[in-house]
């Protein structure tokens, strides 16, 4: 099934127009998605740096990724909603272009990896992970990400 | 000399343009000056959330200062040279837009603020070091720095316009 349709729909709802006819609200979304980029992005990275042995090394795992659940899920939330709302202002273009779909495909890789096995792991006693799963899973963590920022920067250029 | 004869003498040196209409390296260095923002900023931001007592309460001020911003000075490192080279690229456009000035004002303050908090409340900091939220004047500091860092992104992204030129 095309997801075509979903996008011309979404480009003709009030949402879409208001989003392509006004000269700011494009701008001012991107400066959102771009500021929450900057806090997902932080709060990944002390955690993995910690898995990897890095960054805040004398803390446990398990507390650090708990006191930054919240920042962590805050700044993804509001980085799905201000994609979304890009997205809408141009969907026939992003919809052409490759690097949408590469982004698309790393990003729901990173949040099903981030939910499910860096969450049991980052959770766990910090005594019971073992050096090299946790640096795996940094490693993993850090590339799916980058995967999602770097694709998502060439959708302007591709 | 004026600034902008300088600066129209620089954009157009020959590896200038070639940077400008370069098919890789220009999108290259653009994507690794947004993507630093998560190290350089990303970091940063930890620190001042530390200091407001927004997140990691639990860590010593100086442990999150000194573990991180060592990675922090890095991802700047990688901002001032990626950003130099795309204000190379094109110093007319950047130097007469209004946003880029903005920018660089901002800059400018929030490196003012970090060297004034860290020549003076953070001399102490083995005082309130363990503290979940600093006294007012780091509080001050950290407040200070996520809003001038917001305005140097909000400017570098809004430099793309050039609504008031």
């Amino acid at each position: 099934m095309s997801l075509l349709p979903l996008f011309e729909w979404s480009g003709q709802s009030a949402v879409g127009i208001a989003m392509s006819g006004s000269i700011w609200m494009f701008p001012v979304i991107q400066c959102l998605h771009l500021l929450a980029l900057a806090i997902l992005g932080g709060t990944v990275l002390v955690v993995d740096l910690r898995l990897l042995g890095l960054g805040l090394r004398h803390q446990p795992v398990s507390q650090l990724a708990h006191d930054t659940q919240p920042w962590l899920v805050g700044s993804l939330l509001v980085m799905l909603a201000t994609g979304v709302l890009l997205l809408t202002s141009e969907t026939l273009r992003v919809y052409y272009s490759p690097p949408f779909w590469w982004k698309m495909q790393f990003l729901l890789l990173a949040m099903l990896f981030t939910f499910t096995v860096r969450q049991k792991v980052v959770r766990s006693d910090a005594a019971r992970i073992p050096p090299l799963l946790g640096r795996l899973v940094a490693v993993v963590s850090l590339s799916l990400w980058f995967g999602v920022g770097f694709s998502g920067r060439w959708i302007a250029f591709y | 000399m004026s600034p902008l004869e300088l600066f129209e003498w620089l954009g157009n040196t020959p590896w200038s343009i070639a940077l400008l209409e370069s098919l890789w390296v220009y999108p290259i260095v653009e994507t690794t000056h947004v993507l630093t923002l998560c190290l350089f900023l990303g970091l940063i931001a930890t620190l001042d959330l530390r200091l407001v007592g927004l997140t990691l309460r639990r860590v010593p001020v100086s442990e999150v200062a000194g573990r991180l911003l060592p990675w922090a000075l890095g991802g700047f490192a990688l901002m001032a040279v990626s950003g130099l080279l795309l204000f190379y690229s094109h110093p007319v456009r950047a130097y007469e837009n209004i946003f880029f000035r903005i920018k660089i004002v901002m800059l400018v303050l929030a490196g003012l603020n970090a060297f004034v908090f860290h020549t003076t409340v953070y001399r102490r900091v083995t005082d309130w070091d363990r503290a979940p939220i600093a006294p007012l004047r780091a509080r001050v500091a950290g407040y200070l720095s996520l809003v001038l860092w917001c305005g140097v992104v909000v400017g570098g992204r809004m430099q793309a316009y050039n609504w008031f030129n």
